[in-house]
């Protein structure tokens, strides 16, 4: 038989998917007593110029052998490993292992994102105390006894302390604690998160509540000064659209006193229900500190002005995430609170 | 405030402007405004005159008429009492929208009937405004009444009005006169002069009255006296402008009182002259003091109460509510009128108790004393010509108030710079002008005499808020302060506690600082003073907290009412007590878990190993590991006793964790609560690289029979100290009791991890320092289990 023949024979009989058999052929022709093996006993019988003829042939049918019977083997294993792979095939779309996802409050959530923005600007976030004296809270705010705006301020004041002890009714008391404790009457910035409390329980208020105060003070405050952070701040909440109005007010401490609206976030000032068709919500009270309220705490009007502000967290965390009812904020319905669950969108915020 | 448009415009002229206008210009300048709408609110309204009237053929109270409306008859059924031939009235035409609905063509019993007449009710007049027989009649309109014209117009109630909600500052706009100031600055016109003429007779009034002031806390007190005033009902314009500034009309003397109030914001009072003494005595009410008011109530007073007093009692409350004894009645004749000035705060504390008036109001925001003039002398020349009164010759006067124009000072920079804004001194000044104020221009400043009406500007800053108001609040630009860089800080710990709490799959609630009394103690059993409210709103929120934990479990109480099993809940707030006479407030954490804690397929329950677990991740997340254990040692009674403990950091307590007690939930519910004020007053170490030990460890798995009221804190302390520094992991991997173990004892089992960061340990070495263990272990009391 000559080697070309062989080398049909081989390929002729490894067509099979059959491991077991390919080795078994392997053996017929590449084991010890194999038929190629065999062949090269003959080499002695040939003369020096036949041997390295027949040698190098039966090299490269040795090798040839040997290559098809590893590639049928490889192609045979692949095949078996796919029919494995196949059947090992699992439902993807049964639930996941969740892992536990918590929630924050939509009013620390409000709360946080104004921290971050005045705090990148600069601003300490300082917290006061929310038991206050009346001292603080409204004596050097500007808001003497008896003064008739402290009506639209009622108060709780604290059991055997004849008026001199209060649950604090804004915010603004912290910056009453920040003035007197700036030993040096440096400028400063500052804003005041935290709950308040008055005597108002009803479809629209909660007697406790949340303000963020704040509180620039430096040479040359301005009210322009003022407008500029109020959009800043108005449009991180509410979106970059959103614009902001001045209109004069009264409040005893600040001097001038201004009422702050944004544009209606529902109808984008268009006009409807939400803003009484007027395209304007009423969000904030704010104003230059009067400067009374810096010569009680320390510092000299003639050398420094300021401005303070004074938002309720409560209307605007009700704004941003759309809550119809201030008692979701306070109710604690689990159902509501996990709502609270993931970032905030990305497309509105830069972050 | 109600503004009635045509009373403003007695005043000053305001035509071409529609009310809507008027009433968004007002707000520009910082006054805001509720409402700004017609008087009366109905479309297609006529003169009609009923020429006859038949009963309804099928009822016993219906009539039906024929109405001449002008340009044609209309058959209307009509059920009104006072119907009649012959009378004008006020016919609704087909179409026409009243305040209670629109007018359309009907039957009305079968038979066909085209509108209304109608009552002043049905045009939307308040009852309270009306007589039993305007609400339950048609209107009667006089003879004079033109068929077929506009019977609003006829009557003067076509009038619009503007609804004020004044900011507390601003007392002069609780006048006519002070509103036609603020829209005369508006839209730069001159306000009119008030009409003050009236002739005295030849008596005195010095002769036959006297006033004596007894209190500081009236500062003014003008009296002039009225003779033979004729009791009436008011002409209509008087009724007509009361009415659409909320005030019900009396009779003409009453009235004119309201008018003069109302158009000069000074209250006065009016006394039955000859129901009086010859004597008004201003004084501070006694303790305990009897009045009866206007009301007809009897009032206990107190020392607060300021009085208006004859010399045997008093027969008023100063500027809140007149007594019943002296007040004007329809037989009348002879009247005391009263124009005073009282102390605002104590107005304010007694109208708060006895009753908030329009009177009171405007003393408690505060008066012009021009005004009080003004208005004693408006009263007297209304009374002769309203009430035909004879006014007495001179008055009697007390006036300690020191009321003069003021004179301020500013420069044009500083107004700019607290505006930020950049105007003329010509524009400055102009404005200031509008407004009534006089400017003198001095070489480096403006000297700005303000009138007396304004007696809430006093000082620069309200001089720049005038001009701002007028300017425009909502032209001032935006410019981003220029202030010195420097980073801002904040509590970076709250915030990462709460970010670990909510990581950890906890969810995070809000509660009410305010609790009933009867709960403030519970979860604790600390020593300390709670703080109540005075007159709190209710029972409920009378008391400030001392642990969140009376809120978390009524959260926890309210969700499942509403079927919800699975609660992980966390709460940071404010917890309050008194020591030693202070206010204290400590920051204190809260968690309660219940029901599944996994939201997947692979749930756990609740246990108190997974709030531990929660606990725990929580401090060593902060950098507290290993300065904390849990101890039994005092478990408040709404704790379970087997299944809680104290926290205690580095010997002192900082909470507490466990199951809630039976008695409060028969639900498997675990809470803890942990103090931040005090945990977090504890520094914690430098966060700092150790190197990575590049030796092989040795890892020897043990386990243990033991009682089983051994805890593992106690085992795992034995371990440790017998393993010494070679000993670096102890991992407690199970618990057995069961099969094999006998019933009072449990199988517990570790895993000890051996290394050397600067070598690798031989077994031998391993096996000496594993033996000491297991021996050491055995000391105590354990067995080992077999291998």
């Amino acid at each position: 038989m000559d080697l070309k023949s062989l080398k049909e024979e081989i390929s002729k009989r490894i067509n099979t998917d059959d491991l077991q058999k390919i080795n078994e052929i392997k053996t017929e022709y590449l084991g010890k007593k194999g038929s190629i093996t065999e062949l090269s006993k003959k080499m002695k019988e040939l003369s020096n110029e036949e041997k390295k003829e027949f040698g190098k042939k039966l090299n490269e049918l040795k090798k040839a052998a040997n290559d098809m019977f590893e590639n049928k083997r490889k192609e045979i294993e692949q095949a078996l490993l796919n029919k494995k792979l196949a059947s090992e095939k699992i439902d993807i779309t049964l639930p996941s292992r969740k892992t536990v996802r918590g929630s924050k409050h939509p009013l620390s959530r409000v709360q946080e994102e104004l921290e971050d923005l005045f705090v990148s600007l600069g601003y300490d976030v300082y917290e006061g105390p929310e038991i206050e004296s009346d001292e603080n809270c409204f004596q050097r705010l500007n808001l003497p006894s008896g003064h008739p705006a402290r009506d639209s301020q009622d108060t709780f004041y604290l059991e055997n302390e004849e008026d001199k002890y209060l649950l604090r009714t804004q915010t603004s008391t912290a910056q009453v604690h920040a003035m007197l404790e700036n030993e040096n009457k440096e400028p400063m910035r500052i804003v005041c998160p935290g709950k308040t409390y008055r005597r108002d329980d009803d479809a629209t208020h909660s007697h406790q509540f949340m303000q963020f105060e704040g509180l620039v003070i430096g040479e040359d405050i301005s009210l322009a000064n003022l407008k500029a952070t109020l959009e800043l701040f108005s449009k991180k909440l509410l979106g970059e659209k959103t614009e902001i109005r001045f209109r004069p007010s009264y409040f005893p401490f600040t001097e001038p006193s201004v009422e702050v609206d944004v544009t209606c976030f529902k109808c984008h000032g268009k006009g409807c229900n939400l803003c009484k068709e007027s395209g304007w919500i009423e969000v904030l009270g704010a104003g230059i500190v009067h400067p009374n309220v810096l010569r009680m705490n320390g510092y000299d009007p003639e050398k420094y002005t300021g401005f303070a502000f004074g938002p309720g967290l409560d209307r605007f965390a009700m704004f941003k995430y759309g809550i119809t009812d201030i008692r979701y904020l306070y109710g604690n319905d689990i159902r509501f609170l996990k709502q609270f669950d993931r970032k905030d969108d990305i497309n509105e915020i830069k972050s | 405030m109600k503004l009635s448009r045509k009373f403003v415009s007695e005043y000053i002229e305001l035509p071409d402007i529609d009310i809507k206008s008027i009433a968004e210009d007002m707000t520009r300048v910082g006054n805001e405004y509720d409402s700004a709408e017609k008087l009366i609110n109905a479309t297609n309204l006529i003169i009609g005159e009923v020429i006859d009237c038949i009963p309804h053929p099928d009822s016993d109270h219906l009539n039906v008429c024929n109405v001449n409306v002008g340009s044609e008859i209309l058959q209307i059924v009509c059920g009104a009492p006072n119907c009649r031939k012959g009378l004008k009235v006020i016919v609704a035409l087909n179409g026409a929208k009243l305040p209670d609905g629109e007018i359309k063509k009907g039957k009305i019993r079968g038979i066909e009937s085209n509108g209304m007449m109608c009552s002043k009710k049905e045009l939307g007049i308040d009852n309270r405004f009306l007589t039993e027989e305007d609400i339950n009649g048609i209107c009667e309109l006089g003879s004079d009444a033109i068929v077929g014209e506009d019977p609003i117009k006829y009557l003067g109630l076509d009038d619009e009005v503007i609804d004020f909600e004044l900011t507390s500052n601003r007392g002069d706009l609780l006048s006519i006169i002070g509103m036609a100031y603020e829209l005369g600055a508006i839209y730069d016109k001159k306000v009119k002069d008030i009409d003050l003429s009236f002739e005295e007779n030849k008596e005195s009034i010095k002769d036959s009255f006297n006033v004596k002031i007894e209190t500081e806390n009236c500062t003014k007190f003008l009296a002039k006296k009225a003779l033979n005033v004729t009791i009436k009902e008011s002409p209509d314009f008087i009724k007509n402008r009361l009415i659409a500034s909320g005030i019900r009309p009396i009779n003409n003397v009453v009235d004119i009182s309201n008018y003069v109030m109302l158009e000069t914001g000074q209250p006065l009072h009016f006394y039955d002259a000859d129901r009086l003494g010859d004597t008004l005595i201003v004084r501070m009410a006694e303790s305990k003091e009897k009045l009866t008011t206007l009301d007809n109530i009897e009032r206990e007073l107190t020392n607060n109460d300021i009085v208006i007093a004859d010399k045997q009692q008093a027969i008023g409350l100063a500027g809140v509510m007149g007594g019943l004894s002296t007040e004007v009645e329809n037989n009348t004749k002879n009247i005391i009128i009263e124009s005073a000035i009282f102390n605002p705060t104590l107005i304010r504390k007694t109208s708060k108790k006895i009753l908030r008036s329009e009177a009171s109001n405007r003393f408690e925001k505060g008066i012009d004393p021009e005004r009080t003039n003004m208005a004693i002398l408006r009263s007297c020349h209304l009374l002769e010509k309203y009430a035909n009164a004879s006014i007495v010759g001179g008055i009697l006067e007390y006036d300690k108030t020191d009321n003069k124009e003021k004179n301020i000072n500013i420069t044009v920079d500083k107004i700019n710079k607290v505006l930020g804004i950049n105007i003329q001194t010509k524009d400055i000044i102009s404005i200031f002008e509008r407004l009534g104020f006089k400017v003198i221009k001095e070489k480096d400043f403006l000297k700005v005499t303000v009138p007396t009406r304004r007696q809430d500007i006093s000082i620069k800053e309200d001089l720049i808020e005038e001009v701002g108001r007028i300017y425009g609040m909502d032209k001032i630009p935006s410019i981003m302060p220029n202030v010195p860089n420097k980073p801002g800080h904040y509590n970076k710990t709250n915030r990462a506690i709460k970010n670990k709490m909510v990581s950890l799959g906890l969810n995070e609630t809000l509660s009410y600082a305010l609790i009933p009394k009867s709960e403030v103690h519970k979860y604790t059993l600390d020593n300390f003073e709670s703080i109540n409210v005075d007159k709190p709103m209710s029972e409920d929120r009378a008391t400030l907290r001392y642990s969140l934990l009376y809120s978390m479990v009524e959260i926890y109480k309210y969700n499942k009412a509403r079927n919800q099993k699975d609660i992980s809940i966390f709460e940071m707030g404010k917890c309050f007590y008194k020591e030693s006479n202070e206010y204290k407030e400590d920051l204190k954490l809260a968690c309660l878990m219940t029901g599944d804690y996994y939201l997947g397929i692979h749930n756990d329950k609740v246990d108190f190993y997974i709030i531990k677990g929660i606990l725990e991740e929580l401090l060593d997340y902060l950098g507290y590991n290993g300065r904390y254990s849990l101890v039994v040692n005092n478990i408040p009674n709404e704790l379970h006793p087997g299944i809680s403990a104290n926290i205690i950091f580095q010997g002192s307590e900082i909470g507490i964790i466990g199951k809630l007690h039976p008695n409060i939930t028969k639900d498997e519910v675990y809470v803890f609560e942990i103090n931040l004020t005090k945990l977090l007053t504890n520094r914690t170490s430098k966060m700092q690289f150790k190197e990575i030990s590049k030796y092989p460890s040795i890892v020897k798995d043990v386990a243990f029979i033991v009682k089983k009221d051994i805890t593992s804190a106690s085992i795992e302390k034995t371990i440790k100290k017998a393993g010494g520094r070679l000993l670096n992991n102890i991992k407690m991997f199970d618990v057995y009791t069961g099969e094999n173990v006998s019933s009072n004892e449990k199988s517990i089992a570790y895993s000890l991890t051996f290394s050397d960061a600067n070598r690798t340990l031989s077994e031998e070495e391993v096996m000496k320092v594993f033996n000491n263990i297991i021996s050491s272990v055995e000391k105590s009391g354990a067995k080992l289990r077999d291998k």
